[in-house]
Order: C-alpha cells, then structure tokens, then sequence
C-alpha cells in the first residue's frame, strides 16, 4: 500500500518538533517539509545568542543530516505560495505542486509591524530571524543611538542584543503605561524600569509613535506629544502576527485579528489540515510560547500515529526570564486582584525586588504571581499553583524565605508535588518522568538527565528544579551521595592516596588502570598527579604524566590573561644579593618582561612567550636560581621578617630560620598550595599568623601555629606548642604536613581541613605533638624522603630534550611565536591586553 | 611542512544525495611530534589549530585553538579526557569543557568550537580542512 503523505509548511521550531514528534512515533508516512528561510529550523528562542558569538549552525535544532536519517524531505528557500484544498495539492514557486493526505500548517508568525509613517525608511527593522540580526548588526556598525518600539518581552531582549552591539544609547519605547503590560503589573513595571534605567537603558512609556523622520534612512522618531528623538537605528517589537496569509487564500476559517482557527485537536475547518504553533487561533488565543507549540505538535502527532484522543486544553502562560541580567517572572493568574483574591506584596526598593503572590479569599491555594528582580522561588510558586498545593499557615514566606533559618521548604516543597506536575514544560516532562530516569535509569547527574528525558533542553529554566528532584529522589532511593572524585574514580582523595601508596603505583595511566575506569578528565588528573607527586616527589613531567598535570604545572609556570607566562624564582626568606637581583633585572631586560614585587617577598616576571621560558630559566639557573612553584599546590613562600641580626627587638634569627624551612619543604607538593612565614619576635612583621604554619621567635626559642589562611576568608592561625628548639619544630612541621598531605580533600588549604577535623586543634595537638596515632615516626621518614627526593624541575626540564621540546607554541614551526599574543604599555613596562569580547 | 596542503576528493558517506567535497589535507607533523594524551597547536596561515593525540583511546581530533570564552588560544594546552563516552578538552583558563567530537560546549553556554578530520598515513598527522 502506497503510505499517505503529510506536508509541513513551515520548518520552524514547532514544525521541527512535529517532525521529530511524529518520526518518533510512526514511520507510516511520507513526509515532505516546506521552509521559507534559508536554513534548516533554529533555536529561535535563544536567538539572541547569536550575538555573544552562537553561529547559525549552534543554534541549529538537528544535525544537517538528521532529516535524511529520518527520510523527511525537506525543502528550504522554498514557500508554499497556493493549496487547492479540493485537490489536495500545494504549490511552490517554481511552479510544481505535491499532493497530501495531510497538511499540517507551523507557519509561526512574523512581527506586527504598525503603520507608521516611513516605516519603509533605511534603519529601521524587526527582531525575528537569523537574517533580521544579521542586518541588525551590520546597520549598527555606523550607529550611535538606537531605539526599540515595544516594551513587551521580546523588546527587551532585542534592547538587550542592542546595548550589546555596542550601541549604549537604547530608549524603549512603549505605548502603554508600564512596561511588559502582559505579564506584570503596574509596580512590578516600576521596579523593572528602574532596575533598567540603572543599566543605562531609556525608558519612554505612553508613547505613540506616529513618523519616522529622515532622508532615505531614519534619523529621528516623532510622538503624538509632538517631542522627538533622535536616533540612527529602530527595532520594531509591537507583537506579532500569525502567519495565515496562505490560510486565508485558501479558505480554512482565521480569526478577525489574524491566526488560523483550530479545534481542541488542532484541526482546522478542514479534517484534513492541522494548524499548530504561533500560526493557531485556539479559544481566541495565539499562543506565542515555545511550550505551548510544542505540545500542539504532540497532539498531531499522536493524533496521526496513533489515532489517540489527546487533546489541546489550552496552556498555562507562565514565564521566567532574565532580561539584561534582571529576573522576571509571572505565573497563573498574575493579575487576578481584590475582591476576588488576596495579593501579598513584598517590596525592596534598595535591592530592586518586587514579588507579588494572589491567594484564593479562603488562603488556601496559591493562584498567581509576579516576580521581578529575584526569582529564585519561581519554580516552586509555579508548581504550587498549577497543581493546587495547599498553601503552608504562613504564605507570605513563599516570598520572604522563612527567616528562622529552616531551610525545609525548598525540598519540603518537592515531595507534595503530585508524580503528573510538569516540571519541564518546553519538553513535557512530569516529576514522575524525572524520578524514574534516577530510579529506573541510574541518571545521576544533570547532563544524565538531559539525555534520558530532555528535560532541560529547552529554554532551561527548570533545571535547578530538576537537579533537586534528581537529589532528592537519590537520597530517598537510600543512595549515598558520597564524596568520590569524579565518574573515573569511584574513591575519596583520602582512599585513592592511600591506594596509590600500597599499590606502590608512579604514573597517571597506571592509576587510572588499576583502579578507575574511563579516559581520565579534567578533575582527577591534577588530583591523581597531586597524590603521585605528594608520594613519590618525581619530577612531575615524566611517565607520561605531563598531560595529566594541571595546566601551570604542565609547563611549570602561571598561564596568564592572552597566554603568556609568568616566572618566579625562589628567594628563601626573601632575602636576595645584589648581584641575584642584577641578574633578574637583566633577564627581564632581555626577554621584555614585567616585574613586579609580590605580597610573598620575592619577584615575578611577567609575560614570557612559552618558548622563551626554558630559556630565561636557563639564564636565572646559571646564576643560582631555582624554580619557586609558584605555579604548583606545593610550598609557596616562607616570609621573614628581618629578626635579630638587625632589628632592635628580634629574638631570634628568624630570615635562618626562614630559609632554612624553606629549602627543607620547597617543591612538596600537597592538597593546596602551602605558605609560611617567620617572625623574630612577637611584634609579627612576617604576618605568620597568617600562614598555613608560621613560626614566632620567644625568648627560649619558638611558638608554632598552624592552619592560617589570607585569601578570601581570612583565618588566624593557632597555637599548637611553644617554645620548641629548631629541631622539635622541624620534626612537628613534618608530622603535621604529612598528616595534611594525607588526609585533606582536594584543594582544601589547611585552615578548612582544620575546620572540618572532628576535635578541632586539640586533635591536631594530640597527633602532632603526643603522636595518638603512632604514625609520628613514619611520618618523619616519609617527610625525610621527599626532602632527599628534591630536584629543580626547571633544571631537569631545561636538560631533558624530550620536555624541553614541548615548550613551544606551534609544533610545526617551533621558533615561532603565538601572535595573538599583544602587549600594551603602561608605566614603563608592559601590561596584558584586555580580554578580547565580541 | 608548515602549509603543504595535499589536494584529495573524498566522498562523505551517509548522506544519500552523495555529496562530493573536496577536503584540503594539512600535513600537520609527525606522529611522534604530538603528545601523548594531550595537544599540540599547529599554524596554518593565520590558523590556529589544536590537535590532540587521544592515544589512551587511539583516536586523532582535531579543534580551533581558540577558546571561545575569552578569545584565548588556549585548547591545544588544556586537558583531554572524557565524560561518560564524549571525549573532551578543558580550557586551561577557566575549565571550559568542550567535545572533541562535536565541538559542542558541555559546561555553560560557551558557543560550539569547530572540529576537523585527522588522518594518519605513513607517520604523518594530516588535518582535513574542507575548501
Ligand atoms: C603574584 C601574587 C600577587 C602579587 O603580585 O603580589 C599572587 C598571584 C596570584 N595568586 Fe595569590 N599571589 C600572591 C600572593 C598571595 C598572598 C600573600 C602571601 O602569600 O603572603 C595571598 C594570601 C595568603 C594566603 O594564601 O593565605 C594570596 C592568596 C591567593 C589565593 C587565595 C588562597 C586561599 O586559600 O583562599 C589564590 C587562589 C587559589 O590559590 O586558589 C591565589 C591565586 C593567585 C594566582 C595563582 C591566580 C591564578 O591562578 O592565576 C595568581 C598567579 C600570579 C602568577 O601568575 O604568578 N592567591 N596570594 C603573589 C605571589 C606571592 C609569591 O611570591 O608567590
Ligand atoms: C527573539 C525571540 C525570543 C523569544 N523568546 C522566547 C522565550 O524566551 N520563550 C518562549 O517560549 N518563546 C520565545 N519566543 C517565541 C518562540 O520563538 C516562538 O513561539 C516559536 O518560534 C514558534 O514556533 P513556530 O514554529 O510556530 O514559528 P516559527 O519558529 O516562526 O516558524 C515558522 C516558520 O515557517 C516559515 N513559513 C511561514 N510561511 C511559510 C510558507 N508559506 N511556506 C514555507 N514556510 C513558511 C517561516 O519562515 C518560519 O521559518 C521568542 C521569539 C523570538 C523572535
Ligand atoms: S589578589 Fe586576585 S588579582 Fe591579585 S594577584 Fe591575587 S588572584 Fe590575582
Ligand atoms: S578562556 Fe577558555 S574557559 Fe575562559
């Protein structure tokens, strides 16, 4: 039997997913799709994005060979221009016709484009497609000022893609009183408009535009009030219209303001030709939401494949977005007001936030809201209402957040929603659909989720709520969430290092055999080689275990912004000769780099081209120097106050001592970069209560604290004993870096691993200094045999061939350098260029 | 070796319409110029691209070297590996991962980076740049 045909006309989003939809269930029919724009259908929702860099081909919903794996012909540059509806038939401009069994219309809508005088002028455009943006930013290379006519949700974006074309002089204009007068209300609109109008946006509300002034192109907008503005481009953004041009011509039924009528199966007057998406008048209302569209292509869909009676009830409006970095939200009946209800308002002028909650008259049920400038609780308030949530004793904490500090609702919420709440509504996905992809299909992470159900895939504002369900349901299905590395290694850091140590394993490849699974990524590899060079302390570019070193440590230096590279050689203690800092003036000289003191005593050499560095490290290893592991977890810097060779006060030696604790740890590497400091007296120039263990001369010798930190949570360090000779402090240093080394998780500094160790520093005393553990003398030896293991990677890097080839930037032309790398001028030296935008 | 481009008509497979396109292939170094688990940058004109030598997976790819996040030619350095199957780079500035196979961005919304064919003949890595 010959199988029936459906025609598509139009291949835009929902046309798209009709297609998808219908392959998905059937492959009974011989489709054939009609597009009018050149390119096959795009993520139109996100097509602002194809100004921060997303090509046509990123925003592309299928692969280019999707339609021929699915057998759909697809026709684009290509209209339908006639139907004859008794024949059965559409006709193409170029004069052939094709039959149907069934038409399906997704011809979508273009913008409503009011009758304004010289509207036609140059300069003037509309926000629809990938071509619009393309003539858009062409046109806005030469323009100043910009305006947008329309206030609603698509005016602020296309403003928003405006000011990002670097126009920064953007009015939006709109005809009614508030801004976006679908979706909030009048003080919501306040608040958005100042939050707006701080972002350097001008907002002009009751405005009816009535000429376009100018030669052949636009130069300024003219009002009924009779003021103008001047500007060299416009956006018109006034609303849309269905496309149902071809609807008409043909004879099916439209509306009296345009759309294509269609029934709760989105048929038309005619049983043979559906109508979906933006192009289809149900009830009265176009529906100019991706969610909505899609679940009428479902119905087609089902309705052809399977004859199932699924029908289109019409569709909940909600939406959440963020416009130009603002959030805003409405959902349900957002403008229901008083008597019928009862509105919660909550009102923050300071931060900018505006939420609006209305209540059904007996406080029982959530019915709608607005939400502007902070919509974090959208999901939840969404749920709640469309599935009849009753509402706790205290509503107005949906919008508050309850302040006793319980933060029960937010998981609280989630088991009350029924299994049939959509959760994903581009997607139709249920709370049930997501549960079972965790229960049924060991989904355990978001991109998981993605996959099994497409939950998330569309606008993607569910997706917090979907990452708590799929927590939620992990934890209710008894599973633990337990701390391991990443998919590679099913283990803590603490159980892998000891694994490594008993299993005696030296290189990444040999760990990831013997007891991971998978290629490696960009989380275990640094771990993994952080463990091997805590344990073995090899020169870390060996064994095949460069690539799995962490970016600065693979070419032992600090990448910096554009790509160049900084130097840093050690200076224990900070205390350098004469003829050492000539040296490291002249090979900064040489190899143009910037120098600059650091808030660790000792110098940085900035901007080295990757092939330079072997070679300044060459020059700086001749006259004594070595590398400083600036770029590794490892010790930084032991700082020294200036102590009692000179200072008045100082009790002690402190710069010996410095250095004499630095040249012991130097190149250890560990968790997280380690740091330490000397103080010849308790007045504590060298900031060691700072660090991660500083020591303070006293009178009969010296006090150790331990597990300081600076950085972004400062911490002081404490006291763990006192008044030790050098020796016993070197020996409780090991121990307690040991311990350290073995037990932290990853990246975490000292002060952190402190604050999470059950007992505190009284604990730490115990092990350290009355040895609770036993482990004492193992950890001396272990300390003792990485202190022999010590080398200069840079010395052994600069004397390998095999490593020193590797530190070029272009392999078939080793001697040249990265061009895009650019310097400016500043102060005398040189400085970055700024990241490069758009 | 920079530039020797070597003219060759292969015929993509898959689509029914039998497509022909020309692709260019780079010579872009030796096998044993690449690194292991790792990249490399390889200039071709004003180009930039990264190649990666997959060699725990036996597999050649090939990528722009610009990271699309902030404009850094940074891929060749960054780390190579995989989630679930996918295999992967990430940026060595900020953690960005993107396919290998695809190109496609895997965290956040950075746009899609650009992908090229590898083949291996006779110790020679060639780069397929389509004309
Ligand atoms: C160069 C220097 C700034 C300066 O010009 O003075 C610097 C520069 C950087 N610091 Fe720092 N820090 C420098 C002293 C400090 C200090 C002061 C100190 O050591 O006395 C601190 C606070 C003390 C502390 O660490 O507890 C400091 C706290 C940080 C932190 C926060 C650490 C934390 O645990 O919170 C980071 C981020 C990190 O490591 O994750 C950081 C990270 C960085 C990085 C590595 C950022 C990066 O990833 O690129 C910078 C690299 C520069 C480079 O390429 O060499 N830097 N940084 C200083 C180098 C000291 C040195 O000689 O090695
Ligand atoms: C900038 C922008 C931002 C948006 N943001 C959101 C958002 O955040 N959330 C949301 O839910 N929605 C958003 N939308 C709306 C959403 O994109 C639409 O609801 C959706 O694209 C409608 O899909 P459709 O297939 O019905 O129409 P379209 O995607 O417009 O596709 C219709 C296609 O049919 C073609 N066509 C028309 N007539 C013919 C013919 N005679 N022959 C052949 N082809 C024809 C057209 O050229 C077009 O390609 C946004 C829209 C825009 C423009
Ligand atoms: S404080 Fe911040 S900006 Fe300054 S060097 Fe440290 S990391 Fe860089
Ligand atoms: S530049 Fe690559 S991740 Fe930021």
């Amino acid at each position: 039997m010959k199988k029936q045909q459906i025609i598509v006309i139009g291949n835009g989003m929902v046309g798209y997913k009709f297609c998808e939809k219908l392959k998905s269930k059937t492959s009974s029919f011989n489709l054939i799709v009609f597009g009018e724009e050149p390119r096959r259908a795009y993520d139109r929702v996100h097509l602002s994005e194809y100004f921060n860099g997303k090509t046509a081909e990123d925003l592309s919903l299928s692969t280019e060979s999707w339609y021929d794996e699915q057998e759909i012909t697809l026709y684009l540059n290509t209209p339908v221009t006639a139907i004859n509806r008794t024949e059965k038939k559409v006709y193409t401009p170029n004069g052939l016709s094709y039959d149907y069994d069934f038409l399906v219309f997704a011809t979508g809508s273009a913008a409503f484009v009011p009758h304004i005088e010289g509207i036609e002028k140059e300069g003037v455009f509309v926000y629809r497609t990938i071509e619009d943006l393309d003539l858009i930013s062409n046109y806005a290379q030469k323009a100043q000022t910009a305006a947008v006519i329309g206030g609603g949700l698509l005016g602020l974006e296309a403003a928003k893609a405006l000011i990002d074309l670097g126009i920064t002089e953007t009015s939006i204009i709109e005809f009614a009183s508030r801004l976006m007068p679908r979706q909030i209300d009048p003080a919501g609109s306040d608040m958005l408009k100042s939050k707006l109008t701080d972002l350097g946006l001008k907002i002009l509300l009751n405005k009816n535009t009535s000429l376009i002034e100018g030669e052949e192109s636009i130069t300024a907008l003219k009002f009924s009030d009779d003021s103008h503005l001047a500007v060299d481009m416009l956006v018109i953004s006034a609303g849309i219209k269905p496309r149902d041009e071809l609807a008409k011509a043909c004879g099916l039924e439209v509306g009296p303001r345009g759309g294509i009528v269609v029934n709760e199966k989105m048929l038309t007057n005619d049983p043979s030709v559906f109508a979906i998406g933006e192009c289809a008048l149900y009830d009265g209302m176009i529906y100019g939401l991706i969610a909505p569209g899609y679940e009428m292509a479902e119905v087609v869909a089902t309705h052809l494949a399977e004859n199932g009676n699924k029908t289109f009830n019409g569709f909940d409006m909600s939406t959440k977005l963020k416009l130009i970095g603002v959030d805003v939200a409405s959902f349900g009946d957002n403008f229901i007001n008083e008597p019928d209800c009862r509105t919660i308002v909550f009102e923050d002028k300071h931060k900018g936030i505006y939420k609006r909650i209305n209540i059904s008259n007996d406080g029982k049920y959530l019915l709608g809201g607005i939400l502007i400038g902070d919509a974090a609780a959208y999901n939840m308030l969404l749920q709640t209402a469309t599935n009849n949530i009753p509402l706790p004793e205290h509503p107005e904490e949906l919008i508050l957040g309850s302040r006793g500090g319980a933060e029960g609702s937010a998981s609280g919420g989630l088991e009350n929603l029924p299994d049939s709440a959509l959760i994903c509504s581009c997607e139709g996905i249920t709370k049930g659909g997501i549960c079972s992809a965790v229960t049924d299909q060991d989904c355990e992470n978001i991109d998981q989720i993605k996959k099994c159900t497409k939950a998330g895939t569309g606008c993607g504002g569910c997706i917090p709520m979907v990452k708590d369900l799929m927590l939620y349901t992990m934890k209710a299905q008894g599973k633990y969430v337990r701390n391991v590395i990443c998919e590679h290694f099913n283990y803590s850091r603490q159980e892998l290092y000891d694994l490594v140590h008993i299993h005696e394993i030296k290189s990444y490849d040999e760990v990831l055999d013997s007891l991971g699974k998978g290629d490696g990524c960009e989380v275990c590899k640094p771990l993994v080689s952080s463990i091997l060079a805590s344990l073995w302390n090899e020169m870390i570019l060996q064994k095949g275990n460069d690539t799995a070193q962490d970016s600065n440590d693979r070419f032992l230096a600090n990448i910096q912004k554009g790509g160049s590279y900084s130097v840093v050689p050690r200076i224990p203690g900070g205390e350098i000769t004469p003829e050492k800092l000539i040296v490291i003036g002249e090979v900064a000289q040489k190899y143009g780099l910037y120098t600059k003191i650091t808030g660790g005593q000792r110098i940085d050499l900035f901007g080295a081209h990757l092939s330079d560095l072997p070679k300044i490290w060459e020059e700086l290893i001749n006259a004594g120097f070595e590398s400083g592991h600036a770029y590794g977890k490892a010790l930084r810097t032991v700082k020294s106050c200036v102590g009692s060779t000179w200072c008045r006060f100082g009790l002690q030696d402190s710069v010996s001592f410095a250095i004499e604790v630095e040249e012991r740890y130097r190149g250890i590497r560990a968790p997280h970069k380690i740091k330490s400091a000397v103080s010849g007296c308790i007045r504590e120039c060298a900031e060691a209560q700072s660090k991660d263990f500083g020591i303070i001369a006293t009178e009969k010798g010296w006090n150790l604290y331990v597990c300081g930190n600076g950085g972004s949570k400062p911490q002081h360090a404490l006291l763990l004993a006192t008044d030790l000779d050098s020796a016993t402090c070197i020996r409780y240093i090991d121990r307690f870096l040991m311990f350290y080394i073995r037990t932290a998780d990853p990246l975490t500094r000292t002060a952190t691993w402190l604050n999470k160790m059950d007992g505190g520093i009284d604990y730490l005393r115990n092990v350290v200094v009355n040895d609770s553990l036993g482990m004492a003398a193992k950890w001396e030896a272990e300390m003792e045999g990485l202190v022999a293991a010590y080398q200069c990677e840079w010395k052994t890097a600069i004397e390998n061939p095999a490593i020193r080839k590797r530190f070029s930037h272009f392999v078939n032309a080793p001697e040249e350098k990265d061009p895009t790398i650019q310097f400016v001028d500043m102060r005398g030296q040189k400085r970055t260029e700024e990241w490069k935008t758009v | 070796m920079e530039n020797s481009l070597e003219n060759q008509t292969s015929t993509l497979n898959g689509t029914d319409n039998n497509m022909e396109t020309t692709i260019n292939w780079l010579a872009a170094c030796r096998v044993e110029d690449a690194v292991e688990n790792g990249g490399v940058c390889v200039k071709h004109g004003e180009e930039q691209i990264a190649l990666f030598y997959f060699t725990r997976r036996n597999e050649w790819y090939a990528t722009q070297n610009e990271c699309p996040h902030r404009k850094q030619m940074a891929l060749s350095r960054g780390m190579i590996g995989s989630s679930t199957d996918e295999p992967k780079v990430a940026c060595p500035f900020h953690k960005k991962t993107f396919s290998l196979s695809t190109g496609e961005c895997l965290s956040g919304d950075e746009c899609a980076i650009k992908t090229y064919p590898v083949k291996v003949e006779d110790g020679t890595v060639f780069i397929g740049l389509s004309a």
